[in-house]
Formats: structure tokens, sequence, C-alpha cells
């Protein structure tokens, strides 16, 4: 099952390298990673998505909540949080052939950033779920390059949060 | 803030380490910690103890903190000095022991050019310890010495690293020691949750077959009295780790031994037949656990301890209970009380059942003409029963013969390496413990193979005037592996082969400015340790012993820890 996890860090260094460590010796993947700074200065948030049973979550969330630098570890529960992606992708398109991809984008909320000879620079930012949708929809035109930051995200207001700590470890 | 003055850098570290109560440390120098080192010519009330490997320094710096209960401190130079301090801080992370380890570096401006001894001490420390810090500002050193004797002793204890570029300890600060850290990120827990306490409680003091399973936690949260109370109050059986060796009297009516792969057979089987096991700073090591599965399979498991990282890791705990173990435990005494009071009973026949199964099962080996090393052992004992006495030991049989021997009653008078088992620990750490309190006679239990790691450091025991007695129990071979090998391996012997003769260990001592004396047989043991001990001096006492002696009882690893091989029982029955 896939998590994503918040963490607030000092914007110390080693900070990432640390995290990162962490997961590599305890055997945890990553399937994403986001930096980048907050509300607060001197503070930087990672966003991590992670690919692993709920024990190891548990686990993950402890061993990272014990590094010096991190100020905070929360879970982001799909329906509680709001979850952002970017994407930039080139697609190969003869002129003929765009118009559609230019259409789909557009519906989607995405922006055409170039126009090439034979290939297209879409930049889109949605849901990781959108993200892939648009993906499959360019992937029959052929895809030349495609990168995504990896997601963000943060707990909404609106709804009431469910604790995601453990009541027994204080 | 109390007073400023202008100093250099390496100086504030000198002042730092005074301010924070420091009295020993142990480092070797070299060109990038120069700066350190003629700040420490030009006075420190700080004691200095020059090792001949950093390994050693970082080990003695395990064996001062292990003895005194404060953080050891250790100094390397840049590059190999500081990698040489890699295998005393895997081993202080394994086994949580407080250590804080002062590298030099290479110049600000040349880091990052793989200048002349430049390596990535805090790149490749990372995965072993609490914390480190590499030194940007000489403004820093203040906050960031306070900061590192903070993380290292706070929480679970355990290993940082403060490297520092050479041109750093140059600079120059006006130096004012802080009261405070500010960590905002480092909260270890204070205190322990009442209804956790209560719901422990009820667990315990209704238990029919109640087991504390002691861990070296205890000793770092300095809760070995509170536990006492607990036991006695309890009336509840105690089985200690070989970290936490010492942590309870093992005179003691409620003391049954030690878990896990040489455990005695008494001590496993509580530990699997309870239906609560009380788990208290331990962290169910697959040593101790034998195959998880199957270990204590029926218990309620409550598990005590101050890094919630530890509980639910590898067995799930029905009552969790995270906090500083000297609080945890006293309340959780007073709660048991409370029922013992209302009219709970204590659990007497289990107690009993444990008692008969020591008696139906108790350690043995066969005596022989050939002296065996298990004799040894029980010839020191012996010898150091009423003494203040201090027992470190390397890694192999000989150290779980330690275990088995070794009347531990008091705390931090055991000192081993557990977690990682680090060959070679033994005399550094007894140089350290002597260091800590050398008003204690302070031996080390060693293999001849252990000796050969870390044996220069005798060198250091004689000139710093910190004497120790070294057993060696001088099987002529890397026996643990040798056992494995035997047992497992269909006796194919592969590179385990040492000889008792070279080298002559006796002369090598004496070429230290030790004492050496060798020992062939049961006769000439008694009178040996007696001259060893009696002597004031580093002494090396060679034990000729038999060269096939195997230990046990033995959990195979990866079997259930109920399916233990007694003395004399052949493999073939597994
Ligand atoms: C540094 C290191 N290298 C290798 C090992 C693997 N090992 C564990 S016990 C042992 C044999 C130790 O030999 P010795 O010191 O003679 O002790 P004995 O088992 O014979 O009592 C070895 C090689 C280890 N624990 N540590
Ligand atoms: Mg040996």
């Amino acid at each position: 099952m896939k998590h994503t996890i918040s963490v607030q860090v000092e914007d110390k260094p080693g900070a990432l390298a640390r995290i990162s460590t962490m997961f590599a010796r305890r055997g945890f993947n990553i399937d994403s990673l986001a930096v980048g700074p907050t509300e607060r200065s001197g503070v930087s948030c990672i966003t991590l998505r992670v690919d692993c049973e709920q024990h190891s979550l548990e686990q993950i969330e402890k061993q990272i909540h014990k590094l010096v630098n991190v100020l905070r570890v929360t879970e982001l529960v799909p329906g509680e949080a709001v979850e952002r992606e970017l994407l930039l992708l080139k697609v190969a398109a003869a002129a003929d052939k765009r118009a559609d991809l230019i259409a789909s984008a557009a519906a989607l909320g995405g922006r055409t950033l170039d126009l090439g000879a034979d290939a297209v620079v879409f930049e889109l930012t949605g849901t990781p779920e959108e993200l892939d949708s648009f993906q499959e929809l360019a992937r029959p035109h052929g895809i030349q390059e495609l990168i995504r930051t990896g997601r963000i995200g943060m707990s909404r207001p609106s709804t009431r949060r469910t604790s995601r700590r453990l009541s027994a470890i204080n | 803030m109390s007073g400023t003055n202008r100093m250099t850098g390496a100086d504030a570290v000198l002042r730092s380490l005074e301010a924070e109560g420091v009295d020993v440390m142990f480092g070797l120098p070299g060109g990038a910690i120069l700066p350190l080192y003629d700040a420490i010519a030009r006075g420190t009330t700080v004691r200095h103890v020059l090792a001949r490997h950093e390994q050693g320094a970082g080990h003695m710096a395990e064996g001062y903190a292990r003895a005194s209960g404060r953080p050891g401190v250790a100094l390397a130079t840049s590059g190999p000095g500081a990698t040489n301090l890699v295998t005393p801080i895997a081993d202080a992370w394994m086994d949580s022991t407080p250590l804080v380890c002062i590298t030099g570096q290479v110049r600000s401006t040349l880091i990052g050019t793989d200048a002349f001894q430049e390596c990535d001490i805090t790149g490749i420390t990372m995965p072993i310890v609490k914390h480190s810090w590499l030194v940007q500002d000489v403004k820093e050193i203040p906050a960031i010495i306070k900061a590192a004797f903070h993380v290292a002793t706070t929480g679970r204890s355990g290993p940082v690293l403060v490297d520092i570029p050479r041109d750093i300890q140059e600079a120059e600060l006006d130096f004012s020691y802080p009261d405070e850290v500010d960590l905002p990120g480092w909260r270890p827990p204070s205190k322990v949750h009442p209804l956790q306490i209560r719901e422990a409680a009820r667990v315990v003091a209704l238990a029919e077959k109640p087991v504390l399973y002691v861990g070296g936690g205890t000793l770092n949260g300095d809760a070995c009295e509170e536990l006492l109370q607990l036991a006695e109050v309890g009336r509840l059986p105690v089985i200690t780790t070989l970290m936490a060796k010492g942590a309870f009297p093992e005179s003691h009516e409620l003391h049954f031994g030690w878990p896990g792969m040489h455990g005695p057979k008494w001590s496993n089987f509580a530990m699997n037949k309870c239906d609560v096991l009380v788990a208290i700073g331990a962290r169910f090591d697959d040593r101790v656990t034998g195959k998880l599965a199957a270990f204590a399979p029926g218990a309620t498991i409550v598990h005590l301890d101050i890094d919630p990282a530890e509980i639910g890791k590898l067995r799930v705990a029905d009552v969790p209970v995270v906090g500083p173990l000297k609080m945890a435990i006293a309340e959780l005494t007073r709660e048991v009380e409370r029922h013992r009071s209302e009219g709970v009973p204590a659990p007497e026949a289990w107690l009993q059942k444990i008692v008969d199964w020591r008696e139906e099962f108790p350690l043995r080996y066969d005596k022989s003409d050939e002296l065996k090393p298990q004799t040894v052992i029980e010839k020191l004992q012996e010898l150091t029963a009423r003494d203040d006495v201090i027992v470190t030991t390397g890694v192999g049989q000989h150290q779980m013969w330690a275990m088995q021997y070794i009347v531990s009653e008091r705390p931090r008078t055991f000192i081993t390496s557990g977690g990682l088992g680090t060959m070679g620990y033994g005399i550094p750490a007894a140089i350290g413990a002597k260091a800590a309190r050398p008003e204690a006679t302070v031996v080390c239990v060693d293999g001849d193979g252990c000796f050969q790691m870390t044996q220069q450091e005798l060198a250091t025991a004689v000139l710093e005037n910190l004497p120790i007695v070294v057993v060696i129990v001088n099987n002529g071979y890397l026996g643990m592996v040798q056992q494995w090998q035997d047992m497992f391996f269909a006796e194919r012997r592969s590179q385990v082969h040492l000889t008792r003769q070279v080298p002559d260990y006796a002369m090598l001592a004496q070429a230290y400015g030790a004492l050496g004396i060798t020992v062939e047989s049961e006769d000439e043991l008694g009178p040996a340790l007696e001259e060893a001990l009696a002597s004031g001096r580093t002494a090396v006492v060679d034990c000729r012993v038999a060269q096939s002696e195997q230990c046990f009882p033995m959990i195979p690893a990866g079997a259930a820890a109920i399916d233990m091989i007694e003395y004399g029982e052949s493999v073939e029955a597994m």
C-alpha cells in the first residue's frame, strides 16, 4: 500500500541525506521525494511517497522522528489531504496530429510550453492520478521525455483529521 | 551565559569539554587535528590517554562510558584516523553507548577536493550515529559541543560525531558556553503514560507465569534500583540479556540467567513458556529470540522502552510503555505493589518451576586432563568474588562462557560488545573502564583471536598507568567460528586455526612491560591468576586450554529457542 509522508525538517546540512540514508538502511523504498521551503524560515518540507505495509509505515514514522533535525512527521491520509504534482512532458507530434493533444491538455488545465517541428512540451499540474491519465493519453503519440516532480501535499482544513499518532506513544 | 573571552576554536573545544565535566579523553593525533592537540599541550584539566590505534581509543571511550555511565570522548585526525573510529562508533550505536567522537577535518577550503587525508566521515558514519556535525563556523563550536553531549546522553543514548576542519580549529571566537541546547527537533520521551502503566501493572500482577526480560536499556536508563524493587515487590523472575548482565544481582533468588543462543536451558524455558513477557529496555535481538515466530508464543508482551521505534519493531507489544525507564519502572512497581497488597498472589509456583528446571538442566561441562576454558572462568570468578571487579570480554566462545560463569552483582561491572560483536573490544574497553574506575580491579576475559586484534593497547595500559589483567582463553582457534564449522559445516575447518604457541603471549606481554604468565594446567591456574590480580600491574595470563571445547547449551541460528542443544548432545539430534 502506498503512503505519503510529510516531514518538516530544520534546513540544516545533511538533513535530507539523513532521511534518505535511514530509508536505505532499513530497507524501505522511496517512490518519490520532493523538497522545498515552507512558511517558516529555516524549515523545509520533505514529502515522501513510500510503498509499504502499515507496520513498516509506523517504523518509518518513528525512525524519522528520532532524527535530530526532524520537527514533525505526518502521514497525508487520502481524502484528508490535497496532493499535487507537476509533470513536464515532451511528446512526438507532427503538426497535423497535435490538435487533439493540445485540447486534452487544456481540458485538464495543462499548458503547452513549446511547439517544435515534430514535438510539443506540455506542463500539467494536478493530482498524481490526473497526471497518470494524461500520460496514458499521450503515450500512443510517442513520449520523448517525461519528468514528474513527485507529489507534495497538505492536510485539508475542511475535514477533521483522524489522528495519525499512536496514542500509547506519547 | 557565563564569562566571555577570545580564543581559538581548538581551545574552545577543550573549554567546552571541561564545561561538560569530561575528565578523560582517548585519542591519537594527526595533521588535521594538530591545532586541538596543540591546545591540549598548552593545558587542559581533561586527561588525554594516548591510544595506539584509533579503534582502541574509541573502545576505551566506550569502556569508560559503560563503567561510569558518563559519555566517553574519543579524538582522531581526519581520513584514516576517522575511519579507524568507525568500528567503535558502530559498536556504540548497536549497544546504545554514549560516545562523543571529535575528528579533525581538512581545511574548509579543501573540502570536496580529495585533499590529503580528506574523507567524508560525517557521510560514512551517517547510518550509525544519532547525529553528527561538520562545523562550518568557529562561533558554532560551544553550541555544537553542548548539543553533542546532550544528544549522546538523552533519550536512548548512543554515539555522535563532531568533525572540525583544521582552519576552524585555528580561527578565533569569543568563547562562552551556552546553558541550554537549541535543538527544536530533539524531544526524547520524558514522561510515561499513566494509563499504560496501569494496564501494564494489571497484566504483570495477574500473570501466572511472568518473566522480566531485562535489556541494556535498564543500565543506560539508570534504572537498576527500580528494577530490584519491581522484582522484589512483585516476586517476578528476572532474566538479563548479555547487555544487561549486572543490572540485577546475579546471586539474587529472583535472577534466572540470560536468554538466547548460549543462555542456560532454564532461562530459555522460562522466556518461552511464560504467559507475560515484560521486555524492559530490550529489543528482541535475534540472538535472544532465535526463530522469532516461535519465540514466547503464548506470551502477552509488555514492552517498556525509552525509544518508541523499538516498540513493535520485531514483536507486537500488547501493552507498550514509552518513557524513561527509571520513571516507568518506579511507577509500575507502585501499581504492582497495590495489586499484591490487594491480594493478587505472587507467582510462587512458577518461580519454583524455573528453579526445578535449573536443577534439572544445570550448566555443565566435562573436566579432562586438559585445562578447560570453563574452568578458567570459574576460577577467575572464585578468586574475584568478593572484590570490586569489572570484567570486559572479547567476542566468541570465551565471551559466552564469561556470561555463564562470571557472577555479576553490580551494574556496570560486565562490559562486552553485544550488538556488533566486535572482536578486539575487550582490552581497550578494560583500559577505558580502568580510567573511569581506577579503584576497581579490571579484568579482560579475552580470546586468543580477539587479543591479536587490539593487543597493542597493552602499551597504553602500561604507559598510562591503567593496569588491567588480561586472561586469554587460548584455545588456539577462532573458536566460535570453528564451533559453527564443526556443527553446521560437517567439521570442515576453514581458516580458523591460530595455534596456541604463536605468538608467545607471555613474552609479548613482557615486551610491553607487562607481567606475562603461561598456564598449561589446572594446577598452575589459581596461582597464576592470583599473582596477576595481586600484582597491581598490567598482566597477561595465557591460559592454554583444550582446543576443541564447544560452547553449550546452544540454540542453532534460526531455530526455535526451545530446541536447545545441550552439552554432550549431538547436532544430528536437530
Ligand atoms: C572484527 C570481527 N571479525 C570477525 C568476527 C567473527 N567472529 C566471531 S567470534 C570469532 C572467533 C573469535 O576467536 P577468539 O577471540 O579466539 O575467541 P574464541 O571463540 O576462540 O573464544 C570470529 C572470527 C567478529 N565477531 N568480529
Ligand atoms: Mg580462541
